[in-house]
C-alpha cells in the first residue's frame, strides 16, 4: 500500500541530520519533563520493548495502527529528522517527507505546543540511546490506508495552532489547560469520536471508548465524573496512581507511570484546577435492575466481592476501589466495569504507592448472567445510576476479549 | 558446570529472611542474587481470593507445602528405632516458593522473653544447674540488643498488638510480662469475638492479665515503612496453611517484594536449588554455591557473601551436605551440626456451648486473646520440674470444615453419631491452648539418614524426635491452667487434649522446627556467633530458627525476623567495613 502514497508537500531545503547536536544537561531535563507530559513513551514503545523505539500495535476502530520508532537511529528512526521536520510533525501532521501522519499520532493537541518545547523534546530524544527497529505497517483497509484521506480529515477536523491563553482566567488554570489539550491530550481516550475518528467536540472529556475499554468522564465541575473528587484527590491519582477513591489501572496506568508520576505537584495541580472548572450535562436517570436481578446480583457480590469492596461498597481508602460514587461504574458504557470484573485489574505501582494491589479475574468463575446481574446489582446501588447491563453485553466483552488473544 | 558471573551477595532461600536480607544488603548497595528451589508466587497469581480458600487444594493434597516426592526427611522418636521417610506432611509444614512459609503463617508475630535469651544462666542461677541430658544455652544476643530489631519487623508487617511494657512502664491492657518496648504496636489489637471475651472473663477471674494476640493479619489498612500496603482483615478464617487473597496478612508478598522486585542490584534466580555451598581449599572461605535448574543443569554461582535464608531444616541439612562444621553425635557428644532440635509442646482443652455461638468461621490466623503468666520463667518453677512454660491463648483461627470439626468427649470417630455431634457443635466450640517451650535435650537431634536419598541422590535429613521429661512435666502443668480457664468460659463441657504418648509426626501441631544451626558463644558450643556468623566459614551467614539454641514458649517468626535484621544490621555496619569474624574465637 506504500506504493499509494503520494508526496504531498514541500521537501524542506535546511534539514539536516540532528542527531549529531550536542545539548546541555538544562536543555536535556527540560526535553525530558516535557516528553513526560507528552506521554510520547506510552505509544512508542512496544511491551517489553526499548523505550521509544515504537513498534506498539494502536488498534484503532479503522484498523491497527503500528507506532514509528522516535529514537535518533537514522535508518530507522527520526535520526535524519531536523528540529523542522519534527516541529511540523507535531504542528502540522507532516512527515519528514512531507507525507501527512494519521491522526492517531496526536498532532491536533501537540499543534498547541510552543516550539521551545517541541524543539526541547527533540533535544531530549536525541540524547537517548538510539534503537533500530524497523516498523511494521499499518493494517488499514483502502481508502484509509491512502494517507492522502488525512488531508480531507483535516481540512474538517484539525485546527492548528500553538495554544492561546484566555487572559480572563488565572496563569494556573491556563497551565492546566494546555497540558490538557496540548501535550496531555487527555481527548485522545476521553472524548468520544466522531464516524471520522475526530473528537466530537459536543462531547468534550465526557468519556470515550478504545480498545475495549470505556475511558470515563474526567470533566470536574456540576454533573462531571470527577465533581466528587476533591483537586487534590485528582493531584494524588495522577502523581501516585491512587486516591480515596480508586486507583489507576491498564491504559491509564501506564500514564501514570510514563506522565503524570513524572510531573510536578504544581503542574498537577494546575491539571486539577483546569478540569474542575469543566461542567457537564445533567444525566437522566438510569432505569433499575428488576428485583430478581438484584437479588442475584446482590447474593454474587456477598459472595465475591464484599471482602475488599465491604458490604456497604466503600471499600478501603487508598486500597480497594470505593464502588458506591464510582465513576467507573456509572459510566453509561458499561465496558469498563464488565472488562475488570472478567479478566480482573492490577492498580500500577508507582514510587509513592509500590503494591500492585490486584482484583482477580472472575471470567472463568462467573457465568454472563452472573456477571451482568453483580455488574448491574453495583451500578445500581449504593446511589449509583448506572443502567442495567445484559449477559448479551458481558458475551460481546467476553467475545471481544478472547478474539484478542 | 557452567560457572556464572560473580554477585556480591548470594542468598540461599527466599521466604521471609531472604527477603529482608535482600532489602537490607541491596540498600547498602550490594549486588544481591536470591536462589529459590521453588516457584514464584504472588497474590494475584498464585492465592487471589478466588482460590485462596480452596481447603482441599492448599492443605489437604499438600499444594502449599515442600514438595516432599522430590526431597522429604526421615524420622524416628529414638535412635533406637529406624527413621523412615515422611511421605506425607503431617506434625509440620514446611514451606517452598518465594515467600517461603512465610506465604501460609497464621500471623501470631511475638517477641522472645528477655529471660528465654538467657535460659541457661538465668535459670541455674535461680533453680540449679540443668538436668542430666538438657542442653540448653544462652542465645549470645539479649533481648535488649534485639529490641529495635523486633520494633522493625513489626512496623514492617503492621502488627496489631496493645503493649505492656512501654520502656519500663507497665501499660494496662498489655502483656505485662513482655520486655520492654521502645514503642506501642503500629496497629490496634483486631477484634475479639465471643470467645476471646469468655476467654479473657475466665482469666481475669483467675487473677491473670489477658491481653490481645499480637497480629501480622491486619486490623486496619496499613503503609509499612517501605511504602507497600496492607488491606484490612476480612476474618475469612484462611491463614494457616494458605496464601491471604486480600493482602492482609503480612508476608514476603505484602511488606517486601514490591519495592525490592523492582530494584537493580536484586535479581531473583526461581526453580533453582542449591545443592552446595563452595569452599576454598583452606575450607575457611566460601566461594560461592552450586545450584541445579529444574532441567539438571548445573551451575556455580560465586560469591563474596553466602547468607543461608532456607528453612531451618533445610539450613542445617546444605551445612551438613557441605561439609560445613562437624555433625552432632549424641553417642560422643561430639560435633556441633545438627545439635538442639528443638520443637514446641501443646496441649489444649475444647469448650463446647449449648446457646451460644462461637462462629469460628469468622476467624484469622492470630485472632486471640492471651495468657503470658505460664511462660519463659514469669513465675516460679521451685519444685515444678521442669523450666520454660508457654503462653495460653484463645485463638479463633479457623472453622474450615474438612479440617475443624470439634465434637465433645465421648463421640464416635465416625458414623451418624459422629455427624451429628459435627452438626450440633460445630458453630458453639471453641478451645483454648497452651503455646509451650520446648528444651533441648542431648537425645534429640538431626543427621544425615544412611539410607534414603533425594531426587538428586543426596542424603535425607534424618530427624530423631521425642518429648523430654521437661517437656512432659511441662505440658501437666499447662494442661491444668488450660483446663481452669476453659472451665471458667462458660460452656456446657470440656474436653481436654493433653500430650501424652510419644511424639507423633503425623498430626498437625506446629511448624516451628529449631535447632541444627545454633548461636553461641564460643565455637565449643554453636554453630554461628551472636551475629549469625559461621565460626568455621566468616563469610557465611545462617538465617532462621536453626539458630535457636532451644525453642521459648511463643511462635518464632518475629524472633527470626529480628535475629535477621540484627545480622545484616551487623554485616552492613561492621563486615563490610572489615570482612572476617565478628567475634573473635
Amino acid at each position: 500500500m506504500r506504493s499509494l502514497i503520494v508526496l504531498a508537500g514541500v521537501l524542506t531545503i535546511w534539514a539536516q541530520p540532528g542527531a549529531a547536536q550536542q545539548n546541555s544537561h538544562a536543555q536535556v531535563e527540560r526535553g525530558r519533563y516535557i516528553t513526560a507530559t507528552a506521554n510520547c513513551q506510552s505509544c512508542h514503545t512496544e511491551a517489553g520493548g526499548e523505550a521509544f523505539a515504537g513498534g506498539r500495535a494502536m488498534e484503532t476502530p479503522f484498523g491497527t495502527i503500528h507506532t514509528p520508532n522516535i529514537t535518533f537511529d537514522e535508518a530507522t528512526g527520526i535520526g535524519r529528522w531536523s528540529k523542522d521536520d519534527f516541529h511540523r510533525a507535531l504542528h502540522h501532521g507532516r512527515s519528514r517527507d512531507g507525507s501527512r501522519l494519521y491522526p492517531a499520532f496526536p498532532y491536533p493537541h501537540f499543534t498547541k505546543m510552543p516550539r521551545a518545547d517541541v524543539d526541547a523534546v527533540y533535544d531530549y530524544l536525541a540524547s537517548r540511546p538510539r534503537v533500530s527497529k524497523e516498523r511494521k505497517e499499518h493494517e488499514l483497509p483502502f481508502p484509509l490506508s491512502w494517507r492522502r484521506m488525512v488531508g480531507i480529515w483535516n481540512m474538517m477536523f484539525f485546527e492548528p495552532g500553538e495554544f492561546r491563553a484566555d487572559p480572563a482566567r488565572s496563569p494556573e488554570w491556563n497551565r492546566g489547560a494546555y497540558l490538557v489539550e496540548g501535550p496531555g491530550h487527555c481527548a485522545g481516550c476521553h472524548t468520544e469520536k466522531n464516524l471520522a475518528g475526530a473528537d466530537n467536540k459536543d462531547r468534550h472529556l465526557m468519556g470515550g471508548q478504545l480498545e475495549n475499554w470505556a475511558a470515563p468522564n474526567i470533566r470536574g465541575g456540576r454533573n462531571g465524573g470527577l465533581e466528587h473528587w476533591s483537586a487534590a484527590e485528582i493531584v494524588a491519582f495522577l502523581k501516585t496512581g491512587r486516591n480515596a477513591h480508586t486507583g489507576a489501572l491498564t491504559r491509564m496506568g501506564e500514564v501514570v507511570n510514563v506522565s503524570t508520576e513524572e510531573m510536578t505537584e504544581a503542574d498537577l495541580g494546575a491539571i486539577a484546577t483546569y478540569l474542575k472548572s469543566l461542567d457537564s450535562e445533567a444525566r437522566a436517570p438510569s432505569s433499575r435492575p428488576s428485583e430478581a436481578v438484584l437479588k442475584a446480583g446482590r447474593a454474587i457480590y456477598f459472595d465475591n466481592c464484599s471482602a475488599c469492596h465491604v458490604s456497604t461498597g466503600v471499600g478501603v481508602p487508598h486500597v480497594f476501589a470505593r464502588l458506591a460514587g464510582s465513576n467507573k461504574l456509572n459510566d453509561p458504557d458499561p465496558t469498563t466495569v464488565i472488562r475488570i470484573i472478567l479478566e480482573g485489574a492490577r492498580a500500577v505501582p508507582t514510587a509513592a504507592r509500590p503494591s500492585p494491589l490486584s482484583m482477580p479475574a472472575f471470567g472463568w468463575k462467573l457465568t454472563d448472567d452472573q456477571i451482568a446481574s453483580v455488574a448491574s446489582y453495583v451500578r445500581a446501588s449504593w446511589g449509583n445510576n448506572g443502567a442495567p447491563v445484559t449477559a448479551a453485553q458481558v458475551e460481546d466483552v467476553r467475545s471481544a476479549l478472547t478474539a484478542r488473544r | 558446570m557452567k560457572k556464572l558471573p560473580a554477585v556480591d551477595v548470594v542468598l540461599v532461600g527466599f521466604g521471609w529472611t531472604g527477603a529482608i536480607m535482600a532489602q537490607e544488603l541491596t540498600e547498602a548497595g550490594l549486588q544481591v542474587l536470591a536462589i529459590e528451589r521453588g516457584d514464584w508466587r504472588d497474590t494475584p497469581t498464585h492465592f487471589p481470593t478466588t482460590t485462596a480458600p480452596d481447603e482441599l487444594r492448599w492443605y489437604w493434597r499438600k499444594e502449599m507445602f515442600q514438595n516432599n516426592s522430590r526431597e522429604t526427611l526421615t524420622f524416628r522418636n529414638n535412635r533406637g528405632q529406624t527413621a523412615l521417610p515422611m511421605r506425607r506432611w503431617g506434625s509440620f509444614l514446611p514451606g517452598e516458593g518465594v515467600g517461603g512459609g512465610g506465604v501460609h503463617w497464621n500471623g501470631q508475630t511475638w517477641r522472645f522473653l528477655p529471660s528465654d535469651f538467657v535460659a541457661a544462666s538465668h535459670n541455674t542461677e535461680r533453680y540449679g544447674s540443668l538436668p542430666e541430658g538438657m542442653t540448653v544455652q544462652d542465645y549470645g544476643v539479649t533481648y535488649d540488643e534485639l529490641e529495635p530489631h523486633f520494633d522493625r519487623f513489626e512496623k514492617l508487617c503492621g502488627i496489631g498488638g496493645k503493649a505492656g511494657n512501654l520502656g519500663g512502664t507497665i501499660v494496662a491492657g498489655g502483656n505485662p510480662f513482655e520486655g520492654p518496648r521502645s514503642a506501642e504496636y503500629p496497629n490496634p489489637p483486631m477484634h475479639m469475638t465471643f470467645s476471646q471475651n469468655q476467654f479473657a472473663r475466665s482469666a481475669r477471674e483467675l487473677g491473670l492479665n489477658p491481653f490481645p494476640g499480637p497480629s501480622a493479619n491486619m486490623s486496619r489498612a496499613y503503609t509499612n515503612p517501605l511504602g507497600v500496603q496492607l488491606a484490612p482483615c476480612s476474618y475469612c478464617g484462611f491463614c494457616e496453611k494458605y496464601g491471604c487473597g486480600n493482602y492482609s496478612k503480612a508476608s514476603a508478598q505484602t511488606t517486601i517484594l514490591p519495592v525490592l522486585m523492582r530494584k537493580p542490584n536484586f535479581t531473583l534466580k526461581v526453580q533453582n536449588e542449591v545443592l552446595s555451598i563452595q569452599k576454598d581449599s583452606t575450607g575457611r572461605r566460601a566461594t560461592g554455591v552450586i545450584h541445579v535448574d529444574i532441567d539438571g543443569n548445573e551451575y556455580e554461582q560465586p560469591a563474596d557473601l553466602v547468607i543461608l535464608c532456607a528453612y531451618q531444616l533445610s539450613n542445617t541439612r546444605l551445612m551438613m551436605l557441605s561439609g560445613i562444621g562437624e555433625i552432632y553425635n549424641p553417642a560422643t557428644g561430639e560435633g556441633l551440626v545438627g545439635k538442639n532440635y528443638c520443637y514446641q509442646v501443646m496441649t489444649s482443652a475444647q469448650v463446647f456451648y449449648d446457646d451460644k455461638y462461637t462462629n469460628g468461621f469468622v476467624g484469622a490466623g492470630a485472632l486471640g486473646m492471651c495468657v503470658d503468666e505460664y511462660n519463659g520463667d514469669n513465675f516460679d518453677h521451685s519444685g515444678l520440674g521442669f523450666i520454660g512454660g508457654g503462653y495460653l491463648a484463645n485463638w479463633t483461627t479457623n472453622a474450615r470444615p474438612i479440617e475443624t470439626h470439634r465434637t465433645p468427649e465421648g463421640t464416635p470417630n465416625w458414623g451418624s453419631a459422629w455427624k451429628k455431634a459435627v452438626a450440633d457443635n460445630f458453630l458453639k466450640s471453641t478451645s483454648v491452648g497452651a503455646h509451650g517451650a520446648s528444651m533441648a535435650y542431648a537425645t534429640n537431634a538431626l543427621d544425615l539418614d544412611p539410607t534414603y536419598k533425594d531426587v538428586y541422590g543426596r542424603p535425607l535429613m534424618r530427624m530423631t524426635y521425642d518429648f523430654t521429661p521437661n517437656d512432659r512435666a511441662m505440658a501437666a502443668f499447662m494442661t491444668e491452667r488450660v483446663t481452669a480457664i476453659a472451665k471458667g468460659m462458660g460452656g456446657r463441657e470440656i474436653k481436654i487434649e493433653d500430650r501424652s504418648g510419644p511424639y507423633d509426626s503425623m498430626p498437625y501441631q506446629t511448624t516451628h522446627n529449631t535447632g541444627g544451626t545454633i548461636m553461641g558463644t564460643t565455637p565449643a558450643n554453636s554453630v554461628v556467633n551472636r551475629y549469625l556468623q559461621s565460626w568455621d566459614v566468616p563469610n557465611l551467614f545462617v538465617m532462621g530458627a536453626g539458630v535457636f539454641p532451644q525453642n521459648a514458649g511463643y511462635n518464632p517468626t518475629g524472633t527470626v525476623a529480628a535475629l535477621a535484621y540484627w545480622a545484616a544490621d551487623a554485616i552492613r555496619t561492621q563486615y563490610l567495613r572489615a570482612p572476617g569474624p565478628l567475634v573473635q574465637s
